[in-house]
């Protein structure tokens, strides 16, 4: 009897969540099947090339192999991967310096101001990066604004060659990436109390001491999300080391782009761009470890 | 209370160092010299090269259909899910699933939709573009919408239901209407992304059939000229407008 009992009531409630998952599926369904096709399979497309031979005439020929790793070793490759890691880190330490005093006046602005200022810093982000990139080539040139700005206030003689220079292509990054600091950064530090940093000033902390020891850890989080943000698209643009670099420059994006489109070596392409989607990974979870350390750890976040 | 000056120095800084580039090219499209570092006059000129200019013309026709066309697919298909995630999951996964596309990196996206349209043997044209800016465009929207969906009072459906309406007519008078603001803001956020996307469309395009950014990056590699000026001031204008029309909607710098 309470067997028959028990097994009316799973029935029923069987029942309600497969009702339930009916009407939940024209609203969750086709997107998730869309994904699927197109998000899912082309991931573990790369994947499993990234483990297999490039075929005779181009494309992929299906025998496991180790040998693009191996390959990412050699000489040539390990210096564009510690070239792109140099370039990268240089970009993030520079977006650092400047996006974090941004972001924190940003988030002790009045409330009208912050969202002005914070758009500002969006809009750039939202515009063509091919035409952001393009007017650095338009400041950088020999004749350029730069250059003769520079020459009318007498600080140089004749023009410096900016243009196809690593400083250009570090210039032309942290352009292209300085919004995904300060907006991680900004919405981190606005959840800190102001009263926080008051009462700390008032019990006689001198500002930097306010900051090492309020504001600062505080937003450790944040700060850690910009660096992962700048960072890793940083080592995986292709473009502005070629338009801003000449070319002469390679990071690992452009080995990615070249071994797909030119030397149709997919293969090889598809364990770069592996390698580069697990450094990506690697971060973020080393980010929200280190995060949620810093939460737990402070008494009222 | 007191913060110490030196802060306001960095702070300008980045704004100016956002900003000047910009400015710079939307000066010099409208400079009457076809010498790009001399500034001889106002002039139109440039734009009306640019209106001439049968390859920019025909990378216009094609990003639009690519954008418009990606964007329908995207906000219907991002809204329902966002809605779906709202109602029907407790979030967790499932929204992580639908809002990690956004993230992803675009060079991954790019080469693994190659490798999936080469194996399906499609051939490379607008509608593999379409298909692939959909893909991350509606990542946006579902994130947006559900940021909408929670500002949303649930009580007003139930007591559509509990009057009599069937569930299809309650979506669509009662859910779809409370939810404009965000489907609007994520449609035209899609558009924008979709009219800018340079990576994705590299990979995935037919030579014959180029995207704008395509066509502004084989310009850009054969030299500048005052012309690619005009074309970047009226992008500044068309990107900057939608984003600050999304802005209003719903003040996206509060979502992030």
């Amino acid at each position: 009897m309470a067997a028959r009992v028990r097994r009316a009531m799973r029935d029923g409630m069987n029942r309600q969540r497969f009702s339930r998952a009916l009407r939940a599926a024209p609203f969750l369904g086709p997107q998730s099947l869309f994904l699927a096709l197109f998000v899912v399979i082309p991931i573990g497309l790369v994947t499993t090339y990234a483990f297999m031979t490039r075929g005779r005439f181009g494309g992929v020929s299906p025998e496991f192999s180790l040998e693009n790793f191996t390959r990412l070793l050699e000489p040539v490759y390990l210096n564009v991967l510690f070239n792109s890691i140099g370039v990268a880190a240089l970009t993030t330490a520079l977006a650092l310096v400047l996006g974090y005093p941004t972001a924190y006046l940003i988030a002790r602005l009045p409330t009208r101001w912050r969202t002005v200022a914070l758009l500002m810093v969006l809009l750039p982000f939202w515009t063509n990066f091919l035409i952001r990139t393009y007017a650095w080539i338009l400041l950088f040139n020999n004749a350029g604004w730069l250059n003769q700005g520079l020459e009318a206030l007498g600080w140089i003689d004749g023009p410096m060659n900016l243009l196809y220079s690593q400083p250009a292509v570090v210039v032309g990054l942290l352009y292209m990436y300085l919004p995904l600091m300060i907006l991680p950064l900004y919405s981190s530090i606005e959840r800190i109390d102001p009263e926080l940093e008051e009462a700390a000033t008032n019990l006689g902390s001198r500002p930097f001491r306010v900051f090492r020891t309020v504001i600062l850890p505080m937003s450790v989080p944040g700060m850690l999300i910009g660096c992962v943000f700048v960072f890793v698209p940083s080592m995986g643009n292709f473009v502005i080391p070629e338009l801003l670099g000449g070319g002469k420059m390679l990071l690992v994006g452009n080995l990615v782009r070249d071994a797909f489109l030119k030397a149709r070596d997919w293969p090889f392409g598809a364990s770069l761009a592996l390698v580069l989607t697990i450094f990506l990974v690697v971060l973020l979870a080393l980010q929200s470890r280190a995060s949620k350390r810093i939460t737990e750890g402070s008494p009222d976040a | 209370m007191r913060r110490p000056k030196l802060l306001a120095v960095p702070f300008w800084a980045t704004y100016i160092f956002l900003y000047v580039p910009i400015i710079v090219v939307v000066i010099m499209s409208f400079n009457a010299s076809s010498n790009l570092f001399v500034w001889k006059g106002f002039s139109l000129d440039w734009y009306g090269v640019l209106a001439k200019d049968s390859a920019v013309l025909e990378g216009l026709r094609n990003t639009l259909i690519v954008a418009g066309g990606a964007t329908v697919l995207a906000t219907v298909l991002g809204t329902l899910m966002a809605v779906g995630i709202h109602r029907y999951t407790r979030g967790g996964l499932i929204r992580a699933y639908a809002t990690a596309p956004a993230l992803l990196p675009d060079l991954l996206l790019g080469i693994g939709l190659l490798s999936l349209f080469s194996l399906l043997q499609m051939s490379l044209g607008l509608h593999t573009v379409l298909i692939s800016h959909a893909v991350f465009a509606s990542a946006f929207v579902t994130a947006i919408v559900l940021a909408r969906l929670a500002n949303v009072d649930p009580t007003l459906e139930e007591a559509s239901q509990d009057l009599g309406m069937g569930a299809g007519r309650t979506f669509v008078r009662i859910t779809i209407p409370q939810l404009a603001p965000g489907i609007v803001a994520g449609a035209l956020l899609a558009f924008t992304l979709s009219l800018d996307e340079f990576v994705i469309a590299y990979f995935t395009a037919a030579p014959q059939t180029p995207t704008l950014p395509i066509v502004i990056y084989s310009m850009v590699r054969f030299g500048v000229t005052p012309e690619i000026n005009a074309l970047a001031t009226l992008l500044l204008v068309v990107s900057m407008t939608v984003v600050i029309a999304a802005q209003r909607l719903t003040r996206i710098t509060e979502a992030i």
